[in-house]
């Protein structure tokens, strides 16, 4: 027990200052690498559920992949890109955002910590998880059991992903043709150096799943290179 | 705590407990996802065929093959529909796709919002010299997932379809590579569309732990047969969801994507996402809501959904009046609509479901013909959107500015439009539950939101040149290039009209369509 607790604990503060560093750190890469502490934590959470595979998939993926995938994108941005953090579009954003950070805090709180039996303890479709039976074969068998359909139409979803990083990472063909929709403040607020970017830098790492839009920046014969 | 090291041998079947029955593998019945079967394959087909043909296609191949393919998922919701009707709703796929009226019904208007979506972007792209059967076939896979997501049976299957919905049309969005309104809004869109599906997700979460399922009729039957005693885990799962549902549909106060992602969206998507994405999301909100959690926890979200409902009336209606630009007041106006809608998801009966399954149809068509009109109206470069650029068109195009008269009127809910019976069935449906104040909001903030449309139906027909002092008699002139309507887009708002007058004077077989297609959840067999 004691062994257990002191596990969840110290996982728990790996997660807790990983996901601190990554919205707190400045330069962008510690943000990223921050972000493996967090990964990092999760995978020995599963790990003290005895969810092995989990755990495994954890740190192949996210930790190793996606994190991966993230310091590509800000070493093509430029890492030395500076990040417009100091004014805010909205006056007051950055109270608000804390405001409401802590009210959803207290909410998930609340509904967790309101009574004895918030967790019905009814055991999940999937079967309990300290059987006998590996969790990879759990794992395989409520994949082809279950969630077979899930699990197929994930495909439909990377098809998707695919097909939108191949077209958003396409060179644009042709000037920009709606400067004049913008007035000259919000154009100063962007501080558009290219005029084919809108997006935020800050933003454009935060989408894996999004090449294209912070794309636009790096060298469009690269990408399109990479993309075949 | 011992960590186990997990068997490195590879595990024979024999080793394992003797006693383990086969794998019980689910029959997969595929006529039940057949529409959704028929959209993938099209959208995974066209690609094949434009990559494979060595000769860049035409642009009408894309559009009719689109077309073809939607209208060939309509037909084969019609066994289906037939099968249901005779022999109940049922349940495939191990229990997570629900075969069943409701979803045949929003199937069949994904699928027409596709067809009038696709027959506009095919004048739409030559204008604006974009290629590419891309946007076509994000738009049949992003049906798709529509498809998916209002047949979920389980929030795993209902999650993933809203996925699959979703970042198409983040893509799509910011397809227009030229114009950086269209950037800016794939990216606003996407920002928020992931943000909102973390709050579903954390939503469903909360739900599993509280109910210990993710299928739908497993949450269903377990709240039927249990009473929980501490409910805050399953209150903040409805919470959660709410918000993610909220987003996608665009109601207070989750609505601050939808205007500028209208506005800076290329005009047919901002079609595809008013009908067909809100269609869908709203049957995600009623299959979890109405249907799951409606006999057991109608009190407990019922006064969450008719504030949302209260909130998107009134700021979707009083914010689209101060609007200049006419693509974001339509934006706006999609917000109002939507308070309409969530009216009859708050009604939680079945006369609310019907009605707003029969708001959804109406809204299709009359929000598909108002973005043609105004994809028309752009002219090249998309970005004549002003009131401004209404004014002198029933000089220059008197029957494109009557087509939109119609449209306009028709959303303003006008009788002999669909747009009339639309509100009336919805308002007839919360007064039956006896919430007189949903209704007398309701019916006030359409008389705000008439005067809208009023003010573009003025700048089309009576309004002076801009810069002539009031009251000029001075007839309007047209400003900026003439108006083309290619064959593709005239067919498409023909359509449109066709739909919301029909609905409107001859509302019957699609009432009782509406009526049949109730949602029952079944255990799987």
């Amino acid at each position: 027990m004691r062994v257990e607790m002191f596990t969840f604990l110290l996982a728990g503060l790996i997660c807790l200052g990983g996901a601190l560093g990554v919205v707190l750190f400045r330069n962008t890469v510690h943000n990223a690498l921050s972000l493996v502490a967090t990964l990092f934590g999760v995978a020995v959470l599963f790990i003290a559920q005895e969810a092995y595979f989990l755990a495994a998939v954890q740190v192949i993926v996210y930790a190793g992949a996606i994190v991966i995938l993230f310091l590509f994108v800000i070493m093509l941005l430029g890492v030395d890109r500076a990040d417009q953090m100091g004014v805010d579009p909205i006056v007051g954003q950055r109270t608000a955002a804390v405001v409401f950070g802590v009210a959803i805090l207290g909410l998930s709180l609340v509904a967790l910590l309101s009574g004895p039996e918030v967790v019905t303890g009814t055991p999940a479709t999937t079967a309990a998880l300290s059987s006998d039976i590996p969790d990879v074969n759990q794992i395989g068998e409520a994949l082809f059991t279950d969630y077979v359909f899930a699990f197929e139409i994930t495909a439909v979803l990377l098809t998707i992903a695919v097909v939108g990083a191949v077209v958003l990472a396409r060179r644009s063909d042709g000037p920009v043709i709606d400067e004049d929709e913008f007035d000259g403040t919000a154009l100063d607020a962007l501080a558009l150096e290219e005029p084919s970017d809108v997006g935020d830098p800050d933003q454009d790492t935060a989408d894996g799943a999004d090449p294209g839009s912070g794309a636009d920046e790096t060298d469009p014969d690269d990408l399109e290179e990479a993309s075949r | 705590m011992i960590i186990q090291v997990p068997p490195t041998v590879p595990v024979v079947p024999e080793q394992l407990d003797p006693s383990a029955v086969p794998l019980a593998v689910p029959e997969i019945v595929w006529s039940a996802v057949a529409p959704a079967l028929v959209l993938m394959i099209g959208g995974i087909l066209l690609l094949t065929v434009v990559s494979l043909v060595r000769k860049p296609l035409p642009s009408w191949f894309h559009a009719t093959w689109t077309v073809a393919t939607a209208t060939a998922a309509i037909c084969a919701t019609v066994p289906l529909w037939q099968r249901v009707q005779d022999n109940g709703a049922s349940s495939e796929m191990a229990g997570t796709v629900g075969l069943d009226g409701f979803s045949l019904f929003v199937t069949g208007v994904i699928c027409v919002s596709v067809i009038l979506a696709a027959l506009l972007l095919e004048g739409y792209l030559r204008r604006e010299d974009l290629v590419g059967p891309e946007w076509y076939v994000l738009m049949l896979l992003s049906a798709s997932g529509g498809v998916v997501m209002a047949s979920a049976n389980d929030l795993i299957v209902l999650f993933l379809g809203l996925e699959i919905l979703s970042v198409a049309v983040y893509v799509l969005a910011a397809m227009h590579s030229r114009r950086t309104s269209s950037q800016e809004a794939g990216l606003k869109y996407f920002v928020l569309g992931a943000f909102s599906s973390a709050f579903l997700l954390y939503g469903i979460a909360l739900t599993y732990g509280a109910t210990g399922s993710t299928n739908l009729a497993g949450i269903q039957t377990f709240l039927a047969d249990n009473v929980l005693v501490d409910n805050g885990l399953l209150l903040a799962g409805l919470a959660f969801m709410l918000v993610g549902f909220g987003f996608k549909v665009a109601a207070v106060p989750f609505h601050m994507w939808a205007p500028d992602v209208y506005q800076g969206a290329p005009t047919p998507v901002s079609a595809y996402m008013a009908a067909g994405v809100k269609a869908a999301g709203f049957a995600g909100l009623l299959r979890v809501f109405v249907t799951t959690f409606g006999p057991t926890y109608r009190e407990e979200w019922m006064p969450m959904v008719a504030a949302l409902a209260v909130l998107s009336l009134v700021v979707g209606s009083v914010m689209a009046i101060i609007q200049t630009n006419v693509k974001r007041m339509l934006a706006y106006s999609s917000i109002s609509h939507a308070g309409f809608i969530l009216l009859g998801v708050a009604a939680a009966s079945d006369a609310g479901t019907s009605a707003a399954l029969f708001y959804l149809l109406v809204y299709t068509f009359m929000v598909a013909g108002s973005f043609g009109v105004v994809t028309l109206i752009g002219r090249k470069g998309d970005g004549r959107h002003s009131l401004e650029d209404y004014r002198g068109l029933s000089r220059a195009r008197p029957g494109l500015a009557l087509v939109f008269t119609v449209f306009l009127l028709a959303q303003s809910g006008i009788p002999l439009t669909g747009g009339f019976l639309a509100k009336f069935y919805v308002i007839g449906a919360i007064v039956d539950e006896g919430l007189y104040a949903l209704a007398a909001v309701a019916m006030l903030t359409a008389v705000i939101s008439a005067f809208l449309y009023l003010r573009v139906i003025v700048a089309m027909y009576f309004a002076g040149p801009a810069g002539a002092e009031e009251g000029s008699e001075e007839p309007a002139e047209f400003a900026g290039p003439p108006v083309r309507i290619p064959a593709a887009a005239g067919l498409a708002l023909g359509l449109a009209l066709v739909g919301t007058l029909a609905l409107g004077i001859v509302p019957g077989p699609a009432t009782e369509v509406t009526r049949d297609a109730t949602a029952e959840l079944t255990v799987g067999n």
